[in-house]
């Protein structure tokens, strides 16, 4: 076998998969951050919670209900979204007039208040999940090994991203939404509910959280902190990134993931900073982030 | 000045020590200073330490959020840095305590330049995510650092002689070191936000542009108080490991960083007075709900909610509408 700068392959492209899936959970994150801060400009700080709660409803299903993965990962979603418009509805909606800060503190309470609820009920030791008999086993594709499952987040994600990307971008419905990202008053003008558009937008990011849940739920134990460290690391993700393109946050979270598990391969003990000192560099090179516009 | 509080002959014999403070805020303070002599003999001692600490925590908080407009999320990086530094310092080091208070205070400050530096580059709710990046960013290194003796913390830290002479082993006489610490640093704190630099920090708040078109440089400004405000945190953080002959990783964590910002919001941000408020509030929460153990969080966030919601100008803010006087 060869190797690589005497790493051996198999732990190279091991931990370049494990960046891959970190990296599509930073990209689908930071995703439905970017679409929530564009129209309704607060930053969803309940969105690890909304993450958690994806892959605890999934749990909730099967445990209670026997409903399997396939299922959940559909009806999840929805039912988190569902969570998120009352939500929007009853609190958020009642801040638009405000600084941005009082939505951050907003969500962050109600972050708080899901998690609180959910460590008393389930502690934190995290509940088992085991991964869809479709797609046990694995591929071994003579430099590695890939796990089928973990090969499948990694296309979920991207179909995700890209259909999202597809939908903001090149439907009418995305018109209208970049639309009233720019000016609201105006597109109301044109007959357009925006409040509504406000509160299904906000409902769909949630649910991307929630579907990003869901995938991650055989992968790491479904435990009530699995969101709080992760949104942090999104936080600085959408920083490098910048929240102006959609495509430029996906690009930006794949690329952060795969950065950070090389780190691990190469400097074990710099893979849990190394994207905040890569936003550190960014923050000095290109204020603005990479795919940001200047404010 | 003053003539309508009862401590009016007591500031008009201090007039050239406190020139143009009005007298309510005398009062408030001197108020503070009996309150605080009394406490230790109906509570116990290092409880109120605690509050004290905490109290100095939200006032540089406060500092930055509520006079600069700036909200730093991560604000436990330089508390708890400063917090191990001083742990640190005392228990290897051997450093009398002021010194290892000193060296925790300037490592805070230190790190206030680094990442204030950076942070001021972005404004407002960026702001916020880059300084709770940098506070994980914190957190990973104690995690990992040797020093810092990971889940442990550094533990059984002495308090040593203050000066050399004064023995801190005593809950009492510690108290009134901390007690004279704590105090300092509210009055540096008040100084700062009533002189010339704090109004050019209450403009910027109000609007950067104008500010900018007037003429100041408000990063400067901005960096000033970032750094400021990130030294009077060290401050509390190292006086608090001294207290608690503790420094754990609670202390950066983002909880801490939540926490502080909770007890800002509930006193009211922009006060002098209402992070003293609302920092008591919430040590006295934690302590005596200490048994029920995730409620508190549970109650924190709803806490955070309602103040959001129904509450944005805080328990003192509140007061200070209704008294029509600033607190």
């Amino acid at each position: 076998m060869f190797e690589l700068l005497g790493i051996p392959p198999q732990a190279l492209f091991g931990q370049l998969l494990l960046g891959l899936i970190n990296g599509s959970f930073y990209a689908i994150l930071s995703l439905g951050l970017a679409v929530i801060f564009g129209l309704l400009n607060i930053i969803n700080f309940t969105h690890g919670a909304q993450y958690m709660l994806g892959a605890f409803v999934a749990w909730f299903l099967l445990q209670y209900l026997g409903i399997g993965y396939w299922w959940a990962l559909i009806i999840a979603p929805i039912a988190v979204g569902i969570t998120g418009v009352i939500l929007e509805r009853l609190m958020i909606s009642k801040l638009y007039h405000l600084d941005h800060l009082y939505g951050l503190l907003l969500t962050f309470g109600i972050a708080l208040v899901i998690q609180g609820l959910l460590r008393n009920e389930f502690g934190i030791s995290g509940l088992p999940y085991s991964i869809p008999p479709q797609l046990a086993g694995g591929q071994n594709l003579g430099f590695m090994f890939l796990p089928n499952y973990r090969g499948w987040v990694v296309v979920a994600s991207l179909v995700v991203c890209l259909a999202t990307w597809f939908v903001i971008e090149k439907t009418r419905l995305g018109a209208y939404l970049r639309a009233a990202t720019e000016n609201p008053t105006l597109v109301g003008a044109f007959g357009i509910n925006v409040p509504r558009l406000v509160t299904l937008t906000y409902g769909f990011g949630v649910a991307l959280a929630a579907f990003a849940g869901v995938l991650a739920a055989p992968i790491y134990s479904v435990n009530p902190n699995m969101g709080a460290e992760l949104i942090i690391v999104v936080f600085a993700v959408v920083v490098i990134g910048g929240m102006g393109s959609i495509l430029g946050a996906i690009i930006t979270g794949f690329g952060l993931g795969i950065i950070e598990g090389l780190t691990r391969v190469f400097y074990p003990e710099g893979s849990s900073v190394v994207i905040f000192v890569i936003m550190a560099i960014v923050l000095l090179i290109k204020p603005a982030g990479l795919f940001g516009r200047a404010a | 000045m003053a003539s309508e509080t009862t401590t009016a002959g007591l500031a008009y014999g201090k007039r050239s020590l406190v020139r143009g403070m009005p007298g309510h805020h005398i009062a408030i303070f001197i108020g503070f200073l009996v309150v605080a002599a009394v406490a230790p003999f109906l509570l116990y001692p290092v409880f109120v330490m605690k509050v004290l600490c905490f109290a100095l925590f939200a006032c540089a908080l406060n500092l930055l959020l509520g006079f600069g407009g700036l909200l730093s999320f991560g604000h436990a990086a330089y508390f708890g840095s400063a917090s191990y530094i001083t742990a640190h310092a005392a228990k290897v080091w051997g450093l009398t305590p002021e010194l290892a208070i000193l060296s925790g205070t300037a490592v805070a400050a230190f790190l206030g330049v680094v990442f204030g530096s950076l942070a001021i580059r972005r404004q407002g709710i960026y702001f916020a995510m880059v300084t709770l990046a940098f506070g994980q960013m914190i957190y990973f290194f104690a995690l990992q650092a040797e020093f810092t003796g990971g889940e442990d913390g550094i533990q059984a830290v002495p308090r040593g002689h203050l000066l050399g002479l004064l023995d801190l082993r005593a809950d009492f006489t510690l108290y009134w070191v901390v007690l004279a610490i704590v105090f300092f640093g509210l009055l540096i704190i008040y100084r700062v936000i009533h002189s010339p630099f704090g109004q050019v920090l209450k403009a910027i708040r109000e609007n950067e542009p104008r500010a900018v078109s007037l003429g100041y440089r408000t990063s400067q400004y901005k960096l000033a108080v970032f750094v400021l405000s990130a030294t009077m945190a060290g401050l509390a953080g190292s006086t608090k490991a001294l207290v608690f002959q503790l420094a754990s990783l609670t202390d950066v964590h983002w909880t801490m960083s939540g926490e502080v910002v909770l007890m800002t919001l509930l006193g009211g941000m922009g006060t002098i007075f209402g992070p003293i408020v609302g920092a008591t509030v919430i040590v006295a929460m934690q302590n005596y709900l200490a048994s029920f153990g995730a409620w508190v969080t549970i109650i924190q966030g709803v806490i955070f909610v309602i103040a959001v919601l129904l509450f944005r100008e805080g328990i003192i803010g509140v007061l200070a509408r209704r008294l029509r006087k600033p607190l």
